[in-house]
């Protein structure tokens, strides 16, 4: 068993806004995140899924130190980076980088997309020769799939897919040990998602990065994950290996996640769904449900569900699952007819 | 993995292309060039450069000085044989000479005092905005309470403690003036400190100057740009009517209030000593709005075709 490069530990990061007049006061405070622990190897890739405002995002920035956790230890490389100072943290970022939803929002506008790689490299190294630093970023260009020669050109000359990539370029222009990549194709075209997430594989595999890849997809997740996390509500409800999440999913969560993923045969779609489909929204963050938070939608809750938080706890086989009820169900997927 | 590079590279015409770098457009380019489709705001530009050049080389051409009392034409109608082509006023100076010295005086304050504003204002917002929380707090109080200042009030007693000089309406428009500046590019930055170009830069590890200076400003000084067009304006306004009140320039300096004043008096006497600077005046004053609604239009992002 090799260290984990990367060694989460319980992070919890919560919101406070505050409602009312200057008089009355009133503070609401939001678990985004809710004491998430995973480790991560090198040059592995974790997946991350969840529906929309399950705490993913948030997660990632609080990995990179962008948010301030409240509570628990981003171990990177045996140092705890929540209690860096500010300087300090910022010569790790030589180490880990994100890759953003929105390709273009991600680029600013006003640059062209040579500076917006070498800006990692002018901030690091101030004292490299622009030449070089020019090489260097035609070279990352070349790398992800760009044309070296379109380097003067600026963010709204090129398409959504192209300006992912010079994001992509920009995270590894400093040869990151990790990438944490936060919806990187959500944004895209469904071709341009195959192009951009078969870039990623073979750039992780070149390079032996460790990648968190979320989405909120579970069929993108699928195709680029080793291991697969889980999130709802900012909570972890099952971290388990790709091809046992797909085949038995542990939480009926996962199950209800994999059964909506639409299915292109209308025949095959048919027999494969049957009552799992997720009902409902999702309930107010700032007043969460007790006992099991997913309790509301679940398919198979019992009343023990509505009292008692299911720790997250290791099964058998190593998998882990936050429900009370994870041995007696047995979720198996119908895959091929 | 450079399957896609490898295939282009076998089309000879990519080949071709990759040897050349693409000149890559601008948003600012884009920008100047919708400026330059807009008529209105183009003849508006060369009629300020035009004017703009009168007013710096037209006195040395003319026959008369601006303070120059010619006895023998005072209150003369415009005429082209007296040589006073706008006409004189009543102690016989030249209405021409004096409006184009007077232009002098009020694109000066006009300029100067935008130019102060801009300074200020853009580094006073960038960074309330930026650092946000109790840096902020603190800062938009102090503007808030030098806004509630009323202006009147402020140039009267600066009048009172340093007497009149004209560097004195440089200070007063342009203390007054800033404060808008700084609350608009506050407002700006709040929002631009959010986008994800910024976070990645911060994900990067560049520090905060790095990216007030390379992120924050050059994504503002559109908006800025468009309100220093129309500040402008304002500023020659706010000038004039503290001329009119006697409290601007002096003679025998002159500004276009202080002529506009002067010939109110004699309005129904000696109309062109009203008349000629007025219309200097308004004909700048549309000019300048002219050009900054053409560039807020050529700016505005959500204009992009």
């Amino acid at each position: 068993m090799t260290t984990p490069v990367l060694r989460v530990q319980d992070l919890t990061v919560d919101f406070t806004s505050y409602t009312g007049g200057l008089l009355q006061r009133k503070e609401r405070v939001l678990r985004a995140v809710n004491g998430i622990s995973f480790d991560l190897n090198a040059s592995e890739t974790l997946g991350i899924v969840g529906e929309s405002g399950s705490g993913k995002s948030t997660l990632a920035r609080a990995i990179l130190g962008l948010i301030k956790p409240n509570r628990g230890r981003v171990m990177w490389q045996g140092e705890d980076l929540t209690l860096l100072d500010e300087e300090e943290l910022r010569q790790k970022r030589k180490e880990i980088q994100i890759v953003f939803q929105d390709p273009v929002a991600s680029l600013n506008p006003r640059m062209t997309a040579g500076d917006i790689i070498s800006e990692p490299l002018w901030t690091f190294y101030p004292n490299m020769a622009p030449l070089q630093v020019e090489e260097r970023a035609r070279g990352m260009m070349k790398m992800v799939g760009l044309l070296p020669n379109q380097i003067n050109r600026y963010p709204h000359q090129f398409s959504g897919g192209q300006c992912q990539r010079i994001g992509i370029a920009r995270s590894l222009v400093l040869n990151p040990k990790l990438v944490i990549c936060d919806e990187p194709v959500s944004a895209l075209d469904v071709s341009i998602q195959a192009q951009i997430i078969n870039l990623l594989k073979d750039l992780q595999k070149k390079l032996g990065l460790a990648l968190i890849f979320i989405a909120h997809d579970l069929s993108l997740v699928k195709h680029i994950s080793d291991r697969i996390l889980v999130m709802y509500m900012g909570s972890s409800m099952e971290l388990s290996e790709r091809d046992a999440l797909y085949r038995r999913p542990l939480h009926p969560y996962t199950n209800a996640l994999i059964k909506s993923v639409p299915i292109p045969d209308p025949k095959l779609a048919a027999r494969v769904r049957q009552d799992n489909w997720l009902t409902g929204d999702i309930p107010s963050p700032y007043d969460p449900p007790k006992g099991c938070i997913f309790n509301t939608r679940c398919l198979y809750k019992v009343s023990r569900c509505e009292t008692d938080v299911p720790a997250l706890r290791r099964m058998e086989h190593g998998d882990w699952v936050a429900c009370h009820r994870a041995e007696e169900l047995d979720l198996t997927i119908c895959q091929d007819p | 993995m450079n399957s896609s590079i490898d295939l282009q590279v076998e089309d000879p015409f990519a080949a071709a292309m990759i040897e050349v770098d693409v000149r890559g457009r601008s948003l600012w380019v884009d920008a100047w060039h919708r400026l330059l489709k807009n008529r209105a705001a183009v003849i508006s530009g060369i009629i300020m450069a035009t004017m703009l050049l009168l007013v710096l080389v037209g006195p040395a051409l003319s026959p008369w000085e601006g303070d120059f009392t010619d006895w023998d034409n005072t209150s003369a109608p415009p005429s082209l044989e007296t040589g006073h082509w706008f006409g004189t006023d009543s102690v016989g100076r030249d209405i021409l000479v004096r409006t184009l010295e007077g232009g002098r005086i009020s694109l000066l304050v006009g300029l100067v005092a935008t130019l102060v504003s801009l300074v200020i204002g853009v580094s006073y917002g960038a960074i309330a905005g930026y650092y946000g929380g109790f840096t902020d707090r603190i800062m938009m109080r102090m503007v808030d309470i030098v806004y509630a200042l009323p202006f009147m009030f402020f140039v009267i007693l600066l009048m009172v403690v340093f007497g009149r000089h004209i560097v004195l309406i440089f200070v007063a428009i342009g203390a007054v003036n800033w404060l808008d500046m700084a609350r608009i590019v506050r407002g700006q930055t709040l929002s631009l400190k959010n986008t994800e170009f910024v976070e990645a830069a911060r994900a990067c590890g560049v520090d905060h100057h790095a990216i007030i200076r390379r992120h924050i400003i050059p994504n503002l000084l559109g908006v800025v740009m468009v309100y220093v067009t129309l500040t402008i304006p304002q500023v020659i306004l706010v000038e004039s009517f503290l001329s009119f009140l006697g409290l601007g320039v002096q003679e025998p300096m002159s500004s276009w209030g202080a002529l506009v004043n002067d010939g109110a008096q004699d309005m129904e006497s000696a109309p062109w000593t009203l008349v000629f600077p007025a219309a200097f005046l308004t004909v700048t004053l549309y000019c300048f709005n002219y050009i900054g609604d053409g560039m807020r239009d050529a700016l505005d992002p959500k204009d992009r075709l």
